[in-house]
């Protein structure tokens, strides 16, 4: 260390926490505490010459957090990495959210996952708010997308800030886009049911990046009747008609999201997906395969003691022949697969066994 | 709605069989000025159905001097790929419909927006 530390240099000292939050004097204390290293140089808070980091590891899990860190770390600052697109995107300060916006730090591990490049082309069929798509045109993709739902494509309907009751003028995909400086990336978004796709038989995507509905804070919806609704009254075609939809089973979802990339991403292109899972029936089995796409992984985060999601990221290594799209049905792991259609009767089944004080209502048809 | 979109967009109705290109009616169109990137637009080319896009121009009068054919060797080709890029990114249909060239079926276009839904007796 004693290049960096003799008496003409300046230097300064930063302590990062990693899972707890530390008050600005607890800080201090940090770094008085390494008064017994050899400094030998000033203290130099705006323009240090030399940099030293010290990093504590309270562990991973946010409702346990130790008194004293697991780990602690102690080095000399080279560079950083792109941590800080954590900060500076995040969804608090976003012009347009949903209740579902996906959190910065997981779109950009994402985007990553996707192997998401300048250049690409991008498809979010789930797009939602676009939050998926501000990360990756982050990184130089154009962007697209489409969603069922009307109302968020145009950014019209309740906030979802809690001081804030309707949205304003300003929120949509594309403002978000604009907020970052990337609005050149934005090619459309759509309304379009991801279950009837609208695109020309052809590899268009570079990528498809989405978090599928999981029928719990939004509902899965499909465009169809309902058996027992028979035809439709003559004055229904107004201009502004929103389709009745019909509940879309989970596990159609992720088989007509992967026949959907099989057929419409370039060869070697990714699939990056949330897969929600009940835990304690949850095997590897479970996640749908496709004869066109090589699952490359499969990433775990707890949601709760008895869901989670998976990050599932796939490459498509084939061109699809007509059968693949059916090669699931005689697949084994089709059956295990169904059980994702009563992962909504289970996460509310146990919600509703556990005598809880928490008053969070979930509406069967929100935002 | 731009014309990369549309190029790559197709009906869905039920039983239509050529559902693509859909035929532009607009109602309002708008051109932006979006930043030109050369490579972007050489990656595109390859993908796109080439006389639908010089189609879709003609029809929003948006063609201006874009060749009926691919020029060879595009990808060094400034001039060209400037005015591809200016058909593909900078011209938007910000009011109007997409028809359906089979079943005549039209799908709205609001705020620059196109709504693919089918009504639950079309699916």
């Amino acid at each position: 260390m004693s290049p960096y530390m003799h008496k003409d240099s300046t230097y300064r000292i930063s302590v990062y926490t990693f899972n707890k939050t530390l008050q600005f004097a607890d800080r201090i204390k940090k770094i008085n505490a390494l008064e017994y290293l050899p400094f030998e140089g000033t203290v130099s808070l705006k323009n240090p010459q030399h940099i030293f980091c010290l990093l504590e590891d309270y562990g991973t899990d946010p409702n346990s957090i130790p008194e004293h860190p697991n780990y602690i770390y102690f080095g000399r600052w080279i560079a950083d990495g792109q941590r800080e697109l954590i900060r500076s995107h995040s969804v608090k300060d976003r012009h347009f959210i949903g209740n579902t916006s996906m959190d910065a730090g997981l779109s950009f591990i994402m985007a990553n996952h996707a192997k998401v490049k300048e250049n690409d082309l991008v498809f979010d069929p789930f797009v939602g708010t676009g939050s998926l798509l501000v990360a990756c045109s982050h990184f130089g993709a154009y962007v697209c997308g489409t969603d069922i739902d009307y109302n968020t494509i145009h950014g019209k309907g309740r906030s979802s800030r809690k001081n804030q009751k309707w949205r304003g003028p300003d929120e949509n995909i594309r403002a978000n886009l604009r907020q970052y400086g990337t609005e050149k990336m934005y090619v459309d978004v759509m309304v379009s049911d991801a279950s009837k796709p609208v695109w020309r038989e052809a590899a268009l995507f570079d990528a498809i990046i989405t978090d599928p509905p999981y029928g719990i804070r939004e509902s899965t919806r499909r465009t169809g009747s309902h058996k027992d609704i028979t035809k439709p009254l003559d004055g229904m075609y107004v201009e502004s008609h929103v389709p009745v939809s019909r509940a879309y089973h989970l596990s159609d979802i992720f088989t007509d999201l992967l026949n959907f990339s099989a057929r419409h991403l370039v060869m070697g292109g990714r699939l990056v997906y949330w897969l929600p899972v009940y835990r304690p029936e949850y095997c590897d089995e479970m996640v749908p395969l496709h004869p066109c796409l090589q699952l490359i992984s499969n990433c775990e985060q707890t949601l709760s003691s008895h869901t989670s999601r998976r990050l599932v990221t796939m490459e498509k290594i084939k061109e699809p022949e007509d059968l693949d799209s059916l090669a699931h049905v005689s697949d084994p792991r089709f059956t295990l697969y169904q059980g994702h259609n009563a992962f909504r009767e289970k996460y509310f089944s146990r919600l509703n066994k556990r005598a809880s004080k928490d008053n969070t209502k979930y509406e069967a048809n929100g935002e | 709605m731009k014309l990369l979109t549309h190029n790559m967009l197709t009906s869905h109705v039920k039983g239509v069989i050529k559902g693509f290109p859909l035929i532009i009616k607009a109602t309002e169109v708008k051109v932006n000025e979006v930043e030109f990137n050369p490579e972007f637009v050489s990656r595109m080319i390859p993908k796109l159905e080439w006389n639908a896009l010089v189609q879709a121009a003609e029809e929003l009068g948006q063609r201006q001097d874009l060749p009926g054919e691919l020029v060879p060797d595009f990808e060094k080709n400034e001039e060209f790929l400037k005015k591809v890029h200016r058909v593909l990114l900078e011209v938007e249909v910000i009011e109007g419909c997409l028809k359906c060239p089979e079943s005549g079926r039209e799908f709205p276009i609001c705020k620059g927006i196109p709504n693919m839904l089918l009504n639950e007796d079309e699916v």
